[in-house]
This record gives C-alpha cells, sequence and structure tokens, in this order.
C-alpha cells in the first residue's frame, strides 16, 4: 500500500529527472564531493585509464583539470596526458565516430557533461550493476540501463559479476519481517534473484574498494561537468554578504526619505 | 515635515556612504564584464610555448618563417664563424647598434642578440610594417645593395637588417628586429615563449 | 511637498553647465516630467516594485546577452562548444551564462507579478487601456524572445522544443506547411534556422522590447500612475495643481522605495545564480546537457516553466472539431489564453477598478484564475496521462471564464464605496 502511494507520487515528479531507461534498480545513494580533492585525482587516473580510451571529454582540458586537482603540470602531463596532445588541449581522443558506431552498436558518447544530463547516482549505480549475460553482444549486461551497447570497463578491477539469487528475509503485510513462531529471532526467507555477486578473487580491488573506486569516478565526472563550481559557490558567499551590506545602507537612506511622506 | 541640521547630516551621511558602498558594487559588478576580455583558456593555449627542433639545420642556413608562437612567425637562423665575425664591422651603418631600443630580452641584449652566437632566433616581421623579410645571407652586390653585406632584406619599402636583425640606418623600418623569450631545452631544441633557461 | 535641498548647494558650474545643456536639449525639463515632478499616488505597495524590477532585469539581460554573443557562435557545429567554451574557458564566462538564464526566468516571474498587480488593482482600465495593450505586446515580444533564444545552445531540448512549437503552425488550415517551412528556412529544424533565430534574439526582438518598454513608460507618465485602491488622484488636486495624494517620483520612491527593493531582489537574484542556476531543471532543463539531435526525441519534451501554464492549454484540447484537428484548436486556445488579457479594459464592467472595492464574486473569479494559472503551470511540467488531461480542460475552462463572464459578474455584484483619498493599507 505504502509503495503503490511512493509510485504515485513518483509519477507526479516532472519526467525529466534522471530516468533510469525502464530499470526499476533499487539505487544506493551518491553524496558528490568537489572538496575532496583526492578522490578527484584518483577519478581523474581511473577515468583516463579505463574510459578515454573511448570516451573523450571534449570541453574539459587538461590544464583546468590539473590545476583544480592540485596536481603540478609536470607530473599530471607524465602519468595523464598522451600522444602529442599539450597540457592546454582539450581531452579529446582518438574514437572515429562514424567506426564506432559500427562496432558497438552506438558511438560512445562523450562524457564531459554526463553527470549532468544524468545525474550522479544513476552514474554510480550504473558502473557497479554490470553482470555476465552470454546473450550479450560483448557478453555483460546492465542492471540500471537493461541492454546496454557498452561493454564493461571495469572486469579486471571489480572481479567477474553475475546474477544471482539470495534467500532474504519474507516481508510481512505490516512491512516487518516474518518470523518462523517456533525458532525464536529467525527470519522466515525465501529466494529472490536479481542481485549481482561478484566471484571470489577474480576482481584486482575489493568490492568495498571498488565502490570507492567508481564513486571516485563519479565524483571527478560531476566536477567536468561543471569545473566552475568551485568558484562559483565561493564567489557567492562574498557577493551575497556585500549585498546584505548595500541593503542595509540602502534600506536606512530609503528610510530617512519615507519618513517626509507620511 | 523635519529639515532641522540633525537630520540633514543623517541624510547626506547615509546618501554619502551608500554611494560609496554602491559603487563598490559596481565596480565589482564590472569585474566579471572586463575579465571576460583576457585571453580564454582556449587563447593561452593556442598562445602557449612552442618547442621548435632544428637539428637538421646546416651552418649558415636558416628555418622560416615557422608560424610558431602566439601568430608570429620566427626565423631560426645558424650563423657561420665569418658571419659572426663580420657582425662588430658594421656597428656603424646600424641605427641601433647596442640594442638599447626594448626589442629584446635582456639576455638578447649583445652583439649577437641572442642566448648563444651560433644561433639567431628573432620574429620574422618587418618592423616597419609588418612585412616578411627575405634572408640573403650571401655577402654578394645584391640589386637593394651593391655593398650587401649579408642579412635581411624587406621586399615591401626596402628595409634592410643584419643577421642580428639589426637594421640599417635610413631605412624605413625604425628597430631592430624583435627577439620572442626563449630557452633552450637541449642543443638543437628550443622553446619559444618560455624564459627560463633549462638547458 | 518640500523640494529636496540639494539644487541650492550645487556648485555654480553644475548649474552653469546644465544651463547650456538645456537650452539646446531639454534634459532637465525631461528629468522634471518623467522624474522629480512626476507625482505618483503615495500608496503605492509591495505590488508596485515589479515595473522598475522588471526594467532592472531587462537591462542585465541586454548586458549579460551583448557579452555571451562576443563569445557565442551561432552555427550547427559550433553552438553548443561555444556555450562550453563559455561556461570553461572565458573568464566569468560561467557567470555570464547562469545571470543570462536566470535573467530570462527572473523576467518572467517579475513580469507575471506586475500583470498580477494590474488585474488586481485595474490598471487596465480607462485611460490606461493603451498602456494595458502595450504591455501585452511587450509580453508577447518576451515570449517570443525567449523562444527563439532558447534555440541556441543547441541542445537536444532545444532543438525539440523548437520543433514541437514550429510544428503548432504546421496545424492552421492551408498554409500550415508552408508556413512551418518558412519559418525554418528548412526542411527541418537546422543551423538555418539557429542563425536566424540568433537574428532575432540577439538583434530585433531586443530592439523591440526596448522600444516597447519606453513607449510603455511614456504612456504611463501621460495618465499617471493607477493605485491599490484605484483612485484617480489627479481629480483631486492642491491650489499649486499637484495632486493631493500624490508625491514626487523622484526621490520618494526612485531611493525611498525602488532602490532597496532592487537591492533585495537582487540578493535572491544572486543567491539563485551562485547557488541554484539550474533550478533542479526548470531553469536550465536537463536534456539540453546533450547536443541536438534530430535522431533522439528526449523522454519528455517539456517547455521552460514560464510556458507552461499556455502548453498544458494547449494539450488539453484533444478533440476534433469542424473537420480540423484537436492539434490546431490547441493552438487557437493557446493563443486565445495569452491573447484574451488584452480584451481586460473593455471586459471589466465594474464601477470600481480595484480588487479591494469589488465584490465577491471579482474577488472568487480572480482567486480561482490565479489557482487555475498555477495548476495549469504544473500540468505543463509533467508528461500526459488522462487524470492530467482531464484536470488540465477544468482549468482552462476556469481560466477562461475568468475573462469570458468578467463582463456580466463586474456588472451584477454588489462593490464596496471608492473613498476619495488614498487608504495607506
Amino acid at each position: 500500500m505504502k509503495r503503490s502511494i511512493w509510485l504515485c507520487l513518483l509519477l507526479a515528479v516532472p519526467a525529466f529527472a534522471a530516468a533510469s531507461e525502464g530499470s526499476d534498480w533499487k539505487m544506493d545513494p551518491f553524496h558528490p564531493n568537489i572538496q575532496d580533492k583526492p578522490s578527484l585525482q584518483r577519478g581523474a587516473r581511473l577515468f583516463v585509464n579505463y574510459c578515454m580510451g573511448c570516451h573523450s571529454l571534449k570541453f574539459q582540458r587538461y590544464e583546468r583539470t590539473a590545476d583544480d586537482l592540485e596536481v603540478p603540470h609536470d607530473i599530471f602531463a607524465a602519468n595523464l596526458i598522451f600522444a602529442d596532445q599539450k597540457i592546454g588541449s582539450l581531452m579529446t581522443n582518438a574514437m572515429p565516430t562514424e567506426k564506432s558506431k559500427a562496432w558497438f552498436g552506438a558511438a560512445p558518447p562523450d562524457l564531459t557533461l554526463v553527470a549532468k544530463l544524468r545525474g550522479g547516482e544513476w552514474l554510480y549505480n550504473y558502473l557497479r550493476t554490470f553482470y555476465l549475460d552470454p546473450l550479450r553482444p560483448f557478453g555483460v549486461n546492465n542492471k540500471v540501463f537493461p541492454n546496454v551497447a557498452m561493454p564493461d570497463p571495469f572486469l579486471e578491477l571489480q572481479g567477474t559479476p553475475v546474477e544471482a539469487c539470495h534467500q532474504v528475509p519474507k516481508i510481512a503485510p505490516n512491512g516487518g519481517e516474518e518470523r518462523d513462531p517456533l525458532a525464536p529471532g529467525v527470519a522466515i526467507t525465501h529466494e529472490q534473484c536479481g542481485f549481482i555477486d561478484v566471484v571470489q578473487g577474480t576482481g584486482k580491488l575489493t568490492p568495498k574498494e571498488f565502490d570507492q573506486a567508481v564513486y571516485d569516478i563519479v565524483n571527478f565526472l560531476y566536477y567536468v561537468a561543471e569545473p566552475a563550481r568551485f568558484e562559483r559557490e565561493r564567489l557567492g558567499i562574498y557577493v551575497l554578504l556585500f549585498l546584505v551590506v548595500l541593503y542595509v545602507f540602502t534600506a536606512l537612506l530609503g528610510r530617512e526619505y519615507n519618513k517626509e511622506v507620511h | 515635515m523635519s529639515g532641522d541640521g540633525v537630520n540633514k547630516q543623517r541624510r547626506y551621511f547615509l546618501i554619502g556612504a551608500t554611494s560609496v558602498v554602491g559603487g563598490v558594487g559596481i565596480v565589482g559588478a564590472a569585474v566579471p564584464f572586463v575579465a571576460s576580455w583576457s585571453p580564454s583558456a582556449k587563447a593561452r593555449a593556442a598562445g602557449a610555448p612552442v618547442t621548435i627542433d632544428f637539428s637538421r639545420l646546416n651552418p649558415g642556413e636558416m628555418l622560416g618563417p615557422i608560424p610558431a608562437w602566439r601568430g608570429q612567425p620566427i626565423f631560426v637562423l645558424y650563423r657561420t664563424q665569418a658571419m659572426l665575425d663580420e657582425l662588430p664591422k658594421l656597428d656603424a651603418s646600424r641605427a641601433d647598434p647596442n640594442s638599447e631600443r626594448p626589442q629584446q630580452p635582456a639576455y638578447a641584449k649583445n652583439e649577437w642578440r641572442s642566448r648563444r652566437p651560433e644561433f639567431g632566433i628573432y620574429v620574422g616581421l618587418c618592423t616597419h610594417l609588418g612585412c616578411s623579410p627575405k634572408y640573403f645571407p650571401a655577402v654578394q652586390p645584391e640589386p637593394f645593395d651593391a655593398q650587401w653585406e649579408g642579412g635581411f632584406f624587406c621586399p615591401c619599402h626596402g628595409s634592410r637588417f643584419d643577421l642580428a636583425g639589426r637594421v640599417v640606418k635610413g631605412v624605413p623600418a625604425p628597430a631592430n628586429l624583435v627577439v620572442p623569450p626563449y630557452s633552450f631545452v637541449s642543443d638543437r631544441v628550443v622553446t619559444i615563449g618560455v624564459d627560463e633557461e633549462n638547458a | 511637498m518640500q523640494e529636496p535641498q540639494s539644487t541650492s548647494r550645487f556648485p555654480a558650474m553644475w548649474t552653469a553647465f546644465m544651463g547650456w545643456v538645456d537650452r539646446r536639449f531639454p534634459a532637465t525639463e525631461t528629468f522634471e516630467y518623467h522624474m522629480s515632478k512626476y507625482y505618483a499616488p503615495k500608496n503605492f505597495n509591495f505590488w508596485y516594485y515589479f515595473g522598475v524590477i522588471a526594467t532592472v532585469v531587462l537591462v542585465l539581460q541586454l548586458v549579460t546577452g551583448i557579452w555571451l554573443t562576443m563569445s557565442y557562435i551561432p552555427s550547427g557545429q559550433g553552438a553548443f562548444a561555444s556555450v562550453e567554451y563559455i561556461m570553461r574557458d572565458v573568464q566569468f564566462g560561467w557567470l555570464l551564462r547562469y545571470l543570462h538564464t536566470t535573467g530570462a526566468s527572473a523576467f518572467f516571474v517579475v513580469v507575471y507579478l506586475h500583470m498580477f498587480r494590474g488585474l488586481m488593482y485595474g490598471s487596465y482600465r480607462e485611460p490606461r487601456e493603451l498602456l494595458w495593450l502595450i504591455g501585452m505586446a511587450i509580453f508577447i515580444a518576451m515570449m517570443a524572445e525567449g523562444f527563439f533564444g532558447y534555440l541556441l545552445p543547441w541542445g537536444n531540448m532545444s532543438y525539440w522544443a523548437a520543433q514541437v512549437i514550429v510544428s503548432l503552425f504546421g496545424a492552421i488550415p492551408v498554409i500550415g506547411g508552408g508556413l512551418m517551412e518558412w519559418i525554418r528556412g528548412d526542411f527541418l529544424i537546422s543551423e538555418i534556422t539557429l542563425n536566424r533565430f540568433f537574428a532575432l534574439h540577439v538583434v530585433a526582438l531586443p530592439l523591440v522590447l526596448i522600444m516597447l518598454v519606453f513607449v510603455h513608460i511614456v504612456a504611463l507618465h501621460h495618465v499617471g500612475s493607477n493605485n491599490p485602491d484605484g483612485i484617480e488622484i489627479k481629480k483631486n488636486k492642491n491650489a499649486e495643481g499637484i495632486p493631493v495624494d500624490g508625491i514626487p517620483f523622484h526621490p520618494y520612491y526612485t531611493i525611498g522605495h525602488d532602490l532597496p527593493g532592487i537591492v533585495l531582489f537582487l540578493f535572491v537574484f544572486c543567491a539563485i545564480v551562485f547557488y541554484l542556476p539550474e533550478m533542479g531543471g526548470y531553469f536550465i532543463e536537463r536534456p539540453n546537457f546533450d547536443e541536438a539531435n534530430p535522431l533522439k526525441t528526449p523522454e519528455h519534451i517539456a517547455p521552460v516553466w514560464y510556458y507552461t501554464p499556455y502548453y498544458a492549454m494547449l494539450r488539453a484540447a484533444t478533440y476534433p472539431l469542424f473537420t480540423l484537428d484537436a492539434k490546431f484548436w490547441g493552438f487557437v486556445v493557446m493563443a486565445g489564453a495569452i491573447a484574451l488579457p488584452m480584451g481586460l479594459p473593455w471586459l471589466d464592467r465594474s464601477p470600481v477598478k480595484s480588487i479591494r472595492y469589488k465584490g465577491a464574486i471579482s474577488k472568487t473569479m480572480l482567486a480561482i484564475f490565479v489557482v487555475s494559472f498555477f495548476i495549469l503551470g504544473y500540468l505543463g511540467t509533467i508528461p500526459p496521462s488522462p487524470g492530467a488531461t482531464a484536470l488540465a480542460q477544468v482549468c482552462t475552462i476556469l481560466y477562461f471564464s475568468y475573462f469570458v463572464l468578467m463582463p456580466w459578474y463586474t456588472r451584477v455584484e454588489r462593490t464596496k464605496p471608492v473613498p476619495d483619498r488614498v487608504t495607506m493599507r
């Protein structure tokens, strides 16, 4: 009952909020933090190594990224700039659009603005819900974006993700867990499928480390979508404080004239 | 209706104070508009330092004009010892033999107008009206100068420069060829636009 | 009313300079006519800020717009990238952009409030009918300006919103198809359409808006401002010929009222510019972070919030009539909804101007009008559904009733007596 009320309210929410393309996967929350420079640095490194082969950031410059992430230009250039691009260049890649459409079914889109287009939460969950699916051209499917054309970039980091069924506690009509009356404290379980399990020992990172890595990438993309956010939020405080001061003066001056009126 | 002295003072104080605060606001508001005219990141990237490798240049040859830096064509000149020996002899006929006029960084204010005597690096634009001077290195009579001692000749209005880019007296061009900021990365590689020497 | 004492303190140089100017140009005369000797009713309230704030926002849009034009590229290849160039590479470009997008929404908030004041206090009544019509022309010009401007970022919502609105013109019988092609300049919305919308948005309509605003103020000053009581202050003048309920606009309204009001507005405005510029997808819509793509329609095409009441009315028309599509009738309903307020000076037959003295029916109808307008606005943001469409149809009828029934209800209701002098409520 409660669920259907929430569903109705959801329908009332403007539909241009980031949609999950026909999936009803329960999203984990994502809280960006662009002040966390180490996270952004890790995210930048992960992005350049695992994503940039296919996905460009064609509106963002290396120099701006290095400065905002507080990485000296020479270190940045040595580690993250390949080919003969310079520190001032835009972060383009060599993926040819027309051919990639033929190879993948869809050209890998540029990701400079993806965090604004789809939202951080969608990205955070999308990147963590690939799973093996032999019926797909690249052998993987995705819970947040069903039948996506993209291969899984994180197989070596995350490990092999497979769909699994788990025994989960049965939920009673009143919302609580059903308990076995003959075995106090033990919940009655049933099988629920649609979970993703990672095969033990197949990934370089533990699940927690992998979640952090994806967080870092999405945090980085959140920064890239609007690098001016730092300055905007910082400058805003001074502007608003100034306007408060100006308001006090103009209000006093105004009242001074208004005394004459009534 | 009040019109006594105290109120007048308060009013004038408030007018003054508000005007000052308002004035600060107007200046502050103008900053983004004025600043947005400064070169953008795109312009700064395009105008970034450029590295030139002239390892294939032979003595007596010139590389250029290379449309290298901030839209300015660059000449890289590999001078022979004979050319260098000639230079002091030409002082008398130069308009600015000692490069008093600030057409060059401090390290190029010398008789070769360069960091290293054998390599001359100049902006290939005539200081008259910006045409591209031609390289005539050979010491031989030329149609534009029977006593040609080698250097650059600008075909537009006849200005002449020696092999250190110093302008001849009495020609339309008023100054020596500009020397851009540069530094050697290695023996035969130079970065135009960066002054710090790290060779 | 005592004149400010300042003239006697001006140095002689200034007086001499102004004397020289005044013999050649009506500088002081104009300033006095429009400002220091323009007598405005002394009972202006909160609702009387929005005219001057709208002018401030107009200037803001013009200045930020000019600065954006310095870096924007109006071509299919370059437009989207040039907006990102402005946001990232141009010093303070992000600020110029957000000032302009927030300014567009602010312009409509302020103008809607300004128009509502007119509805409440009968500011469209004789002798201000022409003033009202000029104001309606400004409103329509603003809607066109916003529509042309929205195509310029060349995002996917820009593209598809233009597609939808231009195809409305296709609903007009006989000439529709040719008209669409003529507006677009091409067989589909393309770079050609972008270029002409750019010229209209940057040059043509700003000129029209500036001229209309100028004429609007001239018309206002010719007849004098209305006030919350709807009383004509010119009917009660003192021995010097000055309305007893009037005060010089300068300095009592300019400094006494508008200056702090503008600063307060700027505070709210800047809070949005610096902390909430996208307003959750209402000011800058999410699909617009994707480049224009004729092959990829956004999941849900919604116009920017300030058009949504009219968009809801457009979509509410679902029945074909007289062999013409529902699409055409939707266009008629929408155009009618925008145009109908122009008839207010002649629809309102009340003996009194201001809602303060009108009867219960007028007050109720105005309240219903406002509520319907808001509901329609909300409905315009969500995807259509049978329930939503039914509600939109009801609210559209209520919206139209406010106007269509007005000649009747303003005449039959019992009004309150209007005082001779303004009240300071």
